[in-house]
């Protein structure tokens, strides 16, 4: 992942260590002291002020790179929002971790959906190959002088982050052929003084948002074509909305994100030479939310079971509450809560999602509970 | 026809600050002093509110706010992307916030900035409260004011401690540059920016701005309250290098501190408080001793 | 997409605050002037101007009536009177 985000030659680095996302920064702090990335790295002393460093370096016009994880990503959150508003294309990768309390560092992905709504393009990758892809195609579509919005790869902490890989790290020539330099259509510049950051009163907020809105519309249909042209420089097509697997004739439909996908697919191989109709929808673009490609790919499912890494407390897991709204009614949907806080998904848990999805809808349902450590009242052990 | 002494004028009419406001004074002070090759980052606040509301902005130079407690960190981005594009060379960069800005939620971002040693003067605008809210203590809100969160009543005389000592604080992290400066003496304010901006390195400026909203002093005074502030030994002028008080402006004979207390509603209610007003009288003898006033 | 995302330099020219000014205007009473050039220095609007002795202004498009330059007049040379809010706007 350092080694994706040093070909795409960011100016500016600024970030903060928190596990699992610390071995990116050093990879690119030593890649800088060794000569190898032209870039400056800022020691920043938060991760709030990691992101308003890259925010800062690339309103000034440069490509800028920070990286983070749960509290951190959190911590950044008030920023974030800022970034996308001010439409500032920085690059973010971020190490899905769970969320404190209890404090945990294992993964899951309620770090990056809790920061959802902030306008940024969030991308889910299955494996490392996926994520060294995404790092270096989703720039493009965020430095594009009509997008100017910054891109979050969501890469799940410690599964991805800590796996050993073999990754193929494209060329540094064709990634620059591929990645023109960052030439902003606006920037902080003494020869054209402007003004950035300003107050927004009720006449002129509305039409901020609905310009993000508008253009988080044109990224989706964006993100097929330039997959497109990143599939044709380095073959393959990891840029996409969704991956349909073995979808075509499902009668069950599994939905999930990031590297769960890749034990849901053994499952529906295994499950596949049983004889059993069962397939996988994988989502790699949440933000934008590619709502019609998923109602075409679920069109032949009976049975949909979504798996949430996440939930939003007092609701549903937040993958399943959007599907749910897009599907139409005549189709079985459940939601399930899942590999909290780095709690395994194993191939059972995978075949007791779809047996239940088949049964009855769920909502809501939580996987692998162990009973024995809930109580009713307060208690110590 | 030239304005005025300034080259450009980098910052103009048309923005909303209140009438005799301080803060707007300074601030076209330092910008005019620093002059258009010039980026300003700026923290939340009424600055910010008052000079760009959408679409519009009283600034000359690039300018750019995002957050309240991020100008110093904002600043160090782009301090660093002009230095890894080569263009640092004759760019000034310079960080601005009020006293919440500086002192309270944005420490931990000027602290960062000055340990890192980015070239950066960042300029605090204290005006001693939460302005742009409505007149909250902060802590840069000094001993005895009375705020809407720190009020004056039967059961208390104001602000219950002193003033954060923000000058030193921003000297003990050894920057090159650490002062203060007031509107008492507008010519001062140019001298500081364009001392702070010759040198290489993180500076810090704390300029007293009266706001006569939150003082409730009349806005035809705000330089007569700034200099009664300085004269009574309440706002001591200082310059710190390297981490060590190097200058600090001399007061012959101070005045007496209700000489500034009586010109502001915020300390009405010590007039009548001899007890009350021998303890403000003490920060004043207190501040003359440390810093050497006399 | 993108709506209002930056500010012309010094656009809030556009925004003629002088119609804030109640009670008091500065008069520069052009008597005693010697050019120190305090009255334009300190002006927190930038509204006032001048280059020789007597010959400053203020632009009452702008002006709120603070009276600091009446304060910082070494020669008591501006004078704070009623406000008359017709007629005496600058020619912009």
């Amino acid at each position: 992942m350092a080694q994706a985000a040093k070909l795409c030659r960011p100016g500016v680095i600024a970030a903060y260590p928190i596990t699992p996302q610390t071995h990116i920064v050093e990879n690119l702090s030593q890649f800088i002291a060794d000569g190898e990335l032209d870039a400056k790295s800022v020691n920043v002393e938060s991760e709030h002020s990691a992101a308003s460093c890259v925010l800062g370096s690339q309103a000034a016009g440069v490509r800028s790179f920070t990286c983070s994880s749960s509290q951190g990503l959190i911590l950044m959150s008030e920023v974030l929002f800022c970034i996308a508003g001010m439409r500032l294309p920085v690059m973010l990768v971020c190490a899905n971790r769970a969320l404190s309390a209890p404090i945990n560092i294992w993964n899951d992905q309620q770090d990056s959906i809790a920061v959802r709504d902030a306008g940024w393009i969030q991308l889910y990758a299955e494996n490392n190959q996926e994520a060294v892809d995404l790092i270096i195609a989703s720039h493009k579509i965020a430095e594009d002088p009509k997008v100017m919005l910054p891109a979050m790869v969501c890469v799940d902490g410690f599964i991805l982050t800590h796996g050993m890989e073999v990754v193929d790290i494209p060329e540094q020539k064709d990634v620059d052929e591929f990645l023109p330099p960052y030439n902003p259509p606006y920037k902080l510049d003494p020869k054209n003084p402007m003004s950035f950051g300003l107050l927004g009163t009720p006449d002129v907020y509305l039409e901020t948002r609905y310009a993000i809105q508008k253009t988080l519309g044109d990224v989706l249909k964006m993100i097929p074509t330039v997959g497109k042209e990143y599939q044709d420089k380095f073959g393959r097509d990891s840029l996409r909305l969704i991956e349909e697997y073995k979808t075509d004739d499902a009668e069950t439909i599994l939905i999930a994100m990031g590297s769960v996908c890749g034990t849901i697919k053994d499952v529906v191989d295994s499950q596949r030479k049983q004889g059993k109709k069962v397939g996988l929808l994988k989502i790699v673009s949440y933000r934008p939310f590619p709502k019609q490609a998923i109602k075409k790919a679920l069109d032949s499912a009976k049975n949909i079971g979504v798996i949430d890494k996440d939930i939003s407390l007092g609701s549903d897991g937040a993958l399943y509450s959007e599907v749910k709204s897009v599907i139409s009614s005549d189709k079985k949907i459940s939601g399930f809560i899942a590999g909290l806080g780095g709690r395994d998904i194993k191939a059972k848990t995978v075949e007791e999602i779809i047996n239940l999805s088949e049964k009855e809808e769920n909502s809501c349902r939580f996987i692998d509970l162990n009973k024995n450590i809930l109580w009713e009242e307060f208690k110590t052990i | 026809m030239k304005k005025e002494h300034f080259q450009e004028n980098c910052y103009v009419s048309g923005h909303t600050a209140c009438a005799g406001c301080g803060q707007s004074m300074a601030v076209r002070i330092v910008m005019n002093t620093a002059g258009k090759d010039t980026i300003a980052s700026n923290a939340t606040g009424c600055l910010e509110v008052f000079s760009s509301k959408a679409p519009e902005s009283a600034f000359g130079v690039p300018w750019i706010h995002s957050l309240f407690e991020n100008s110093a960190a904002v600043a160090s981005g782009v301090e660093t992307a002009l230095v890894h594009q080569g263009k640092k060379e004759g760019i000034n960069v310079i960080a601005q916030a009020g006293d919440g800005g500086t002192a309270d939620i944005g420490l931990q971002a000027l602290s960062g900035m000055l340990e890192r040693g980015h070239d950066v003067l960042f300029v605090c605008y204290d005006n001693e409260a939460y302005m742009n809210t409505g007149i909250q203590r902060s802590g840069s809100t000094p001993f005895s004011a009375s705020t809407t969160t720190s009020p004056s009543g039967k059961h208390s005389t104001g602000n219950p401690r002193p003033k954060k000592p923000m000058v030193e604080i921003c000297a003990a992290h050894h920057i090159p540059y650490s002062a203060t400066s007031s509107i008492a003496n507008p010519k001062d304010i140019e001298i500081k920016v364009k001392k702070a901006l010759k040198i290489k390195g993180p500076k810090y400026l704390q300029i007293h701005v009266p706001c006569p909203l939150g003082w409730r002093s009349d806005p035809s005074q705000s330089i007569d309250v700034a200099k009664k502030a300085v004269e009574t030994g309440l706002y001591p002028i200082v310059e710190y290098e390297y981490g060590k008080l190097t200058k600090s402006r001399k007061i012959s004979s101070p005045k007496p501190v209700s000489e500034y207390l009586k010109l502001q509603g915020r300390f009405r209610h010590l007039l009548k408080d001899a007890k009350a007003l021998a303890e403000v009288q003490q920060v004043a003898d207190k501040n003359i001793e440390y810093y050497g006033l006399k | 997409m993108f709506s209002i995302l930056a500010a012309k330099p010094k656009s809030s020219e556009r925004n003629k605050t002088g119609s804030w000014r109640s009670t008091k205007m500065p008069r520069l009473l052009k008597k005693e002037c010697i050019n120190c050039g305090l009255c334009a220095y300190i002006c927190p609007e930038g509204c006032i101007e001048g280059k020789d002795k007597n010959q400053y202004s203020v632009d009452l498009d702008y002006c709120k009536g603070c009276g600091l330059c009446a304060y910082i007049c070494p020669k008591n040379d501006v004078k704070m009177v009623e406000n008359q809010p017709q007629g005496e706007s600058k020619e912009k």
